[in-house]
């Protein structure tokens, strides 16, 4: 796994500079030591501290668009790097069985830990090549349709399914529309709602609208620690909002769309922790927690009595909102 | 949710819509007068408005309030408003230069007369009782926030409870930004009440004016049994706007109109507003009670 290319490898986000710069000072210490025959162990013990507590300091205290920059690293794990390491015997199944095979939801059956299970995962691509073949994550109606298909086949053979998510949205095109990407979309958050077997979602890197939701209802939800989820991207709110694409980072701060935040809204039940300094810079042990944190929820829900599991979903999702109820409304008159 | 621009990184921009039925083209005093989107015609205010809001010319039809399409739909002093004790939170603290949410609310609630962006309650339409949810366009755009998603609910479990055929009249630029997720997730928490209601036996209709666009198509409003749609309503997922720049050309004649739909199967009829009532009473007698 971590088939980051080298580009991705080098690409350094704003406020890393600092970071990558003490790493940097302590490869050139490291190689002087061995080329000039000299001991810097003391120093470079001290620029290995001040390294891990800059990197700790540095993301426990992520803005909301230093978060989506992390969201967006090229070099952050995909949905492929995962199955590669956590789904075990992955048996990938194709197309929706009324147009297309969509490369941007992959769908399949699994082995994630102990459990057997329903796998469908938006991939965005990691080379060129690739993320033209999966359309860069942004699924066609054609990509949903194919979801509900597996999703079905959980349901009818007693496997729960686990969604992850990363899209950017669903893709704003003419054959898009013209193939109903709403009615898939929607079609989904309905029978999501009611299909009998436990669903556990997380959000990997980028919940993107209904995009993202449209594989992502179900008895729990998570994010990795610095996947945000949003209703429209910072960009757009920025550039309706603000007036200019600009202003994107205020705009991210202002929807409130970090794990953090959407944990205390309660649109989320669970926060998955990444490695120090993000997934980016520690697949395996993202992949690691991400695994246990599935597990742990399947052998959660797994005890639970299937009608139950039904009752508590929409339990959860009727709670979804906030409002305020007043007295003596001015709109109570008779239309 | 004013003014839709498009954001130039990123193929997937804001779901606001662009519909040109409300171009303002204030070229004459407001009032007496209006123009007509569909023929540009000078109409005679009073005129349009004794035809269900619909060009008496070349039929256009134009978008109107939720009371006024109420009291269209509904026989006279049957419709019962429910839920009107929910109100708009603001639960993000939402601020952008200089102006938030808060006051942003009470101002489309002055502008309006009204709560929020939809109407609920129980009427009846030529003689059948139903349950009856009108979204209104005038009041941010109709845009989806929790009030939106919780009045919907609450009044698809009434219609549940009650066995009542429910009707959603949607016109809605989508999900409302300054509620964040949360707005996003009452599609899911609509189209779960909907399930149930489903699974209930109960007959859903969905009608869909002009605008039907972002979440709210990507949820209830192609969720209905039977849906129907306005004359040249724009239905559709991503904004115009946002596809042309993601595709690099222009779209289609029509593209993302209630005929496009029709033609392409995703809506079952198209019905002029004067026989929207008449054709409810006729599908209801069919499926309902």
């Amino acid at each position: 796994m971590a088939k980051t290319n080298s580009a991705a490898e080098g690409y350094v986000l704003p406020f890393e500079k600092p970071i990558m710069h003490l790493q940097r000072q302590i490869a050139e210490l490291e190689a002087s030591q061995v080329q000039a025959g000299r001991d810097y162990s003391s120093e470079i013990r001290q620029l290995r501290s001040q390294f891990v507590s800059l990197l700790k300091k540095t993301y426990q205290n992520l803005s909301a668009w230093e978060t989506v920059q992390v969201a967006r690293h090229p070099a952050r794990p995909l949905a492929s790097d995962y199955i590669e390491t956590m789904a075990k015997n992955f048996v990938e199944l194709h197309g929706d069985r009324r147009y297309a095979d969509d490369k941007a939801i992959r769908c399949g059956l699994a082995r994630v830990g102990t459990e057997k299970v329903v796998l469908v995962a938006q991939q965005k691509g990691r080379d060129t090549r690739e993320k033209i073949a999966c359309n860069f994550g942004c699924a066609h109606p054609e990509g949903y349709r194919k979801a509900l298909r597996a999703m079905r086949l959980g349901e009818k053979f007693h496997l729960p399914i686990v969604c992850l998510i990363d899209t950017q949205g669903a893709y704003p095109g003419i054959g898009s529309e013209e193939r109903g990407v709403a009615e898939a979309i929607a079609v989904n958050l309905m029978e999501m709602s009611r299909l009998r077997t436990p669903i556990v979602c997380v959000v990997i890197g980028e919940g993107g609208s209904g995009g993202a939701l449209g594989i992502g209802v179900g008895d729990r939800i998570a994010m990795l620690e610095y996947a945000f989820y949003s209703v429209i991207s910072p960009e757009g709110c920025a550039a309706i909002l603000w007036r200019t694409g600009e202003k994107a980072p205020e705009a991210a701060q202002a929807m409130k769309m970090t794990a953090r935040d959407l944990k205390a809204l309660d649109v989320i039940d669970d926060i998955v922790p990444e490695p120090l300094g993000g997934a980016h810079r520690n697949p395996a042990e993202s992949a690691h927690n991400l695994e246990r944190h599935i597990v742990r929820t399947l052998r959660e829900l797994k005890r639970i009595d299937p009608e139950a599991i039904l009752k508590h979903r929409y339990e959860r999702w009727r709670r979804m909102g906030k409002v305020i109820r007043v007295e003596g409304s001015p709109s109570a008159d008779q239309a | 949710m004013t003014e839709m621009q498009s954001e130039p990184s990123s193929p997937y921009g804001s779901k606001a819509f662009e519909g040109p039925v409300f171009r303002k083209k204030r070229d004459v005093p407001d009032g007496l007068w209006m123009r007509c989107a569909g023929c540009e015609g000078m109409l005679y205010r009073k005129a349009v408005a004794e035809n269900l809001m619909v060009c008496p010319e070349c039929q256009c039809h134009f978008r109107m309030g939720a009371a006024e399409r109420i009291s269209q739909l509904t026989d006279p002093d049957t419709f019962e408003e429910l839920f009107t004790d929910i109100a708009p939170a603001d639960p993000l603290e939402f601020h952008w230069l200089g102006k938030s949410y808060a006051d942003r609310l009470r101002e489309e609630q002055a502008k309006t007369g009204n709560i929020e962006a939809i109407k609920t309650g129980v009427g009846f339409i030529k003689g059948r009782r139903v349950a009856l949810g009108v979204m209104d366009g005038e009041f941010l755009m109709g845009s989806m926030g929790s009030v939106l998603g919780e009045k919907l609910s609450l009044l698809t479990e009434e219609a549940a409870s009650q066995n009542l055929p429910l009707i959603v009249v949607c016109m809605s630029g989508g999900a409302r930004m300054h509620e964040g997720a949360l707005s996003l997730m009452q599609m899911a928490k609509t189209s779960a009440a909907l399930a149930r209601f489903d699974d209930a036996g109960g007959l859903y209709i969905s009608v869909l004016a002009d605008p039907t666009t972002g979440g709210t198509t990507a949820s209830f409003a192609m969720l209905g049994d039977i849906i129907i749609a306005e004359p040249g309503a724009l239905i559709g997922f991503a904004g115009q706007r946002v596809i042309a720049n993601t595709i690099k050309a222009e779209l289609p004649d029509g593209f993302q109109r209630a005929e496009f739909l029709l033609e392409h199967g995703f809506i079952d009829m198209i019905v002029h507003r004067k026989d929207l009532r008449s054709e409810l009473a006729r599908l209801i007698d069919y499926c309902g009670e």
